[in-house]
């Protein structure tokens, strides 16, 4: 600092210098040779030199105090935002200090506010999600969502049943998040409905669209898709089908049923139309030819009586033929027994005008019942009593009983003869203003139940007492329980239109679809003649790891298993015998893996096994493949352990399950998805970026 | 001389009445009870009307017919299928084949024997 002044003196003295006339420069020639001008001049410098010192010591400290706060300022807004500038500095910089503080703690509010809003608009949307994937799972009726693509994006319990119903679970690895759907339904099928639905779309019309279809496994599906509209465009248009709802039902068995009661119809119709010709031309040939002899009188006579005996007994076989069909196809649907009873009450009040009341009901029963016909048999009885018998108000009582409900309807009147309860049980509703051609027998034994009467003298009451099936439990749970997680059932992030045309190796390993798998062997040598004996398989999509969607198989090897083998995965050759062979279980496998990326801990080694394989089963398994041991090389490079347990133990990861191809598969799996944030840290994320790394590290030189 | 009307019916409660009513209305007949006596009659009788009905067990009426407009020798035999199948598109195999007439059981006796006159002329 001095410096400069002193130099800028000495600039300034030159550029006095040059500017002066010559009179001038004689002038200062004479001041400065004068002696009191060297005195001058070295007070001038001192003052100089003091005034320099004082300033620098009054401006060092505040130039440093500016730059700490320009630091802390930083730290705030780019690092810590909680972070606030200390006051310990330059007095005159506090203001601003505190100024900035206040902007700090302005931003934090906002930020925090903001945060807040977006946390509860995911929590609503998560909420919304959660409530509809509940309600599809309810739903009795199958339920898929599929995307534009044909992606799956949800599906249901009954879903899953319906389609995966086929042998050995084959039909069931079709279905699954993130999978195609035309995998299942035909492709020409569902394109056609799409059509349907845009257009209607286009011409804002909401029809339905419906369409029968066949199975792979030859069952005829009843469809119904409706259409899943996108966001409006920009341009406020119509909104694009972002994708459908397809709702499907079995109809195998219904269009079998219609076709036989058509059949049934048809061959009614002409054998009654073959016997009215002999009964009609017989009467016309009588009536119209008097003349004739008593002998073929006779004859025709005959021949009318005979067939309008036929005629009866065809129709009786019919009917009979029709009441078993409809035994067959009799609706047990469960219900609360309240409501049951309430159904009957009414009935019975306006049907048969007699007065009802309730005596003792368990409110917390639920049965498993035809209410139909049973409001219909129980109003017949109670016509019957009071027309027959001038009873003037029946009671009914609900109660468990021994694994049943205990249903009864009470009376007080005269007893019953047994001949009497036995004929209104056997006799059909027709009559006591009921229409219908059932017995209560048939009634009773459709539900798998029993019915009788009984006195009670000392009450002075008598009742039927019908035993009928209660809701199971296990039946619902039966069909549900297969299917763990529901809420894996659902992924609508698959809703994003992804092209076809991106390589995979440019997609992000956060949006793609894994099965990751695993195999148990023979031994460790797939070209020596060592064979697999059990896959396993998981499925990860969007980072989801999708329990519910699994593969697993055993495996006959065709050849003998070693006793090192069998100490490693504890599969013993009698778990094998009646095993499917390999050539039954890769392609099934394949499917299962279809349009996905493989990972598979040293997967080299697994991957060795399938292509040695390739001949014998037909199936190439040609999409890329991860490898969790390289992956692992690469993201913790120091270690030295990369074996499974070591790098799953490495993430924290619970091991449990081990060494059966399934239990590795989930345990690579779950070590699979930790590893793809410390990927992503070290710069890595799309599947290209994956496979590059893997190639670089050391492991990737092992050969099999 | 009389013309001859065959009539092939399995249901001996028609055939009976058929017969009757053909014979009072003048005509000589004969009686086959499955598809191949008919074909079989027919070249042997020789008749100038068949009342076919279309329900045999081994071959169908509608073959008999077929066979019949199909052979130079039988062509001329009217056929006048008799039968309980009455859907539209079983009438239009019928005549479809050759046949000439289509009667629907149950039928009026006066109707057929209408029917077959205007077939054959008087007989």
């Amino acid at each position: 600092m001095p410096a400069i002044a002193l130099a800028l003196v000495a600039i300034a003295c030159v550029v006095l210098w040059s500017d002066f006339v010559p009179a001038e420069r004689d002038a200062a020639n004479d001041l400065l040779t004068s002696p009191r001008v060297g005195l001058l001049v070295f007070f001038a410098v001192a003052l100089a030199g003091v005034l320099a010192f004082v300033t620098y010591r009054i401006t060092a400290p505040m130039v440093r105090s500016a730059r700490q706060v320009a630091e802390e300022v930083q730290l705030t807004a780019h690092g810590n935002p909680e972070h606030r500038l200390s006051l310990s500095c330059a007095p005159p910089l506090r203001g601003v200090v505190k100024a900035v503080n206040d902007l700090a703690g302005i931003r934090s509010q906002l930020m925090a506010e903001h945060a807040a809003a977006a946390t509860e608009a995911k929590a609503q949307v998560d909420e919304e999600r959660k409530r509809l994937a509940a309600l599809v799972a309810e739903l009795d009726q199958s339920v898929l969502v599929c995307n534009r693509d044909g992606r799956v994006l949800l599906y249901n319990a009954a879903a899953k049943a319906l389609l995966g119903g086929a042998e050995n679970g084959a039909a069931s690895d079709l279905i699954g998040l993130g999978r195609s759907v035309f995998g299942i339904i035909d492709r020409a099928v569902i394109m056609h409905a799409v059509e349907a639905m845009e257009q209607q779309t286009a011409r804002s019309t909401r029809e339905s669209t419906h369409f029968v279809t066949t199975t792979r496994d030859g069952r005829l599906l009843r469809v119904h898709a409706a259409p899943v509209a996108g966001a409006a465009d920009a341009a406020g248009g119509m909104p694009e089908l972002s994708g459908y709802v397809l709702l499907l039902s079995d109809v195998t068995e219904d269009v079998d049923a219609d076709a036989k009661r058509v059949a049934l119809f048809q061959g009614l119709v002409e054998t009654t139309r073959a016997a009215l010709a002999n009964i009609r031309a017989a009467i016309e040939n009588l009536t119209e030819h008097p003349e004739m002899d008593a002998a073929r009188r006779a004859r025709f006579g005959t021949i009318i009586r005979d067939e309008a005996v036929g005629l009866s007994e065809r129709l009786h076989r019919v009917t009979a033929e029709v009441t078993e069909r409809l035994r067959a196809r009799w609706p047990l649907a469960e219900m609360r027994g309240e409501d049951l009873l309430t159904l009957m009450r009414r009935r019975i009040e306006r049907r048969a005008g007699l007065p009802t009341k309730l005596e003792a009901v368990d409110s917390e029963l639920w049965l498993r019942v035809d209410s139909f016909s049973l409001a219909q048999g129980l109003s017949y009885v109670a016509r019957r009593l009071k027309d027959e018998f001038q009873v003037r108000e029946v009671r009914f009582r609900l109660a468990a009983s021994g694994g049943h409900a205990q249903l009864d309807i009470v009376w007080q009147g005269p007893p019953l003869s047994s001949e009497t309860a036995f004929a209104w049980q056997s006799e059909p509703f027709t009559s006591a203003g009921e229409e219908s051609a059932l017995t209560l027998t048939e009634v009773i034994e459709r539900h798998a139940g029993e019915m009788w009467y009984q006195r009670d003298v000392p009450a002075q009451v008598a009742y039927f007492r019908f035993l009928l099936p209660l809701a199971g439990e296990h039946a619902v749970l039966r069909s549900r329980s297969a299917l763990p997680s529901r809420p894996e059932f659902y992924d609508f992030d698959l809703f994003r239109h992804l092209p076809a045309t991106d390589a995979l190796d440019h997609r992000l390993l956060t949006d793609l679809a894994f099965t990751v798998f695993d195999t148990e062997t023979t031994g460790l040598r797939p070209s020596g003649g060592d064979e697999i004996i059990a896959i396993g398989a998981v499925r990860i999509v969007n980072e989801r790891l999708l329990q519910g969607e699994t593969f697993e198989s055993l495996i006959d090897p065709g050849r003998g298993l070693p006793e090192s083998a069998v100490a490693v995965h504890g599969i013993t050759p009698e778990a094998l015998r009646g095993a499917p062979t390999i050539d039954k279980v890769l392609p099934r496998f394949h499917r299962f893996a279809a349009e996905s990326v493989l990972v598979g801990h040293n997967a080299a080694f697994d991957m060795r096994f399938l292509q040695l394989k390739e001949a014998q089963t037909g199936v190439r398994f040609e999409q890329p493949v991860l490898d969790t041991l390289l992956l692992s090389a690469v993201v913790h490079p120091e270690q030295d352990l990369h074996g499974l347990e070591d790098i799953a133990a490495r993430l924290g990861v619970a091991v449990i399950g081990r060494h059966t191809a399934l239990g590795d598969a989930l345990l690579t799996a779950e070590a699979f998805l930790r590893m793809i944030p410390l990927l992503a840290e070290q710069g890595i994320r799309t599947l290209g970026e994956a496979r590059a790394a893997s190639k670089k590290t050391y492991y990737a030189r092992l050969e099999y | 001389m009389a013309k001859r009307i065959l009539i092939a019916d399995d249901e001996p409660n028609i055939v009976t009445s058929l017969e009757f009513l053909m014979e009072q209305a003048g005509y000589e007949t004969k009686v086959a009870t499955n598809g191949q006596e008919a074909l079989d009659l027919a070249a042997s009788f020789r008749p100038d009307l068949v009342l076919l009905d279309i329900m045999f067990p081994a071959k169908s009426g509608y073959e008999v017919c077929q066979r019949l407009k199909g052979e130079p020798a039988t062509r001329s035999i009217k056929v006048v299928i008799v039968s309980a199948k009455g859907r539209d598109v079983e009438v239009a195999k019928a005549l479809e084949l050759g046949a000439d007439a289509y009667i629907a059981k149950p039928f009026s006796t006066r109707e057929l024997v209408a029917k077959v006159r205007e077939l054959l002329g008087n007989p």
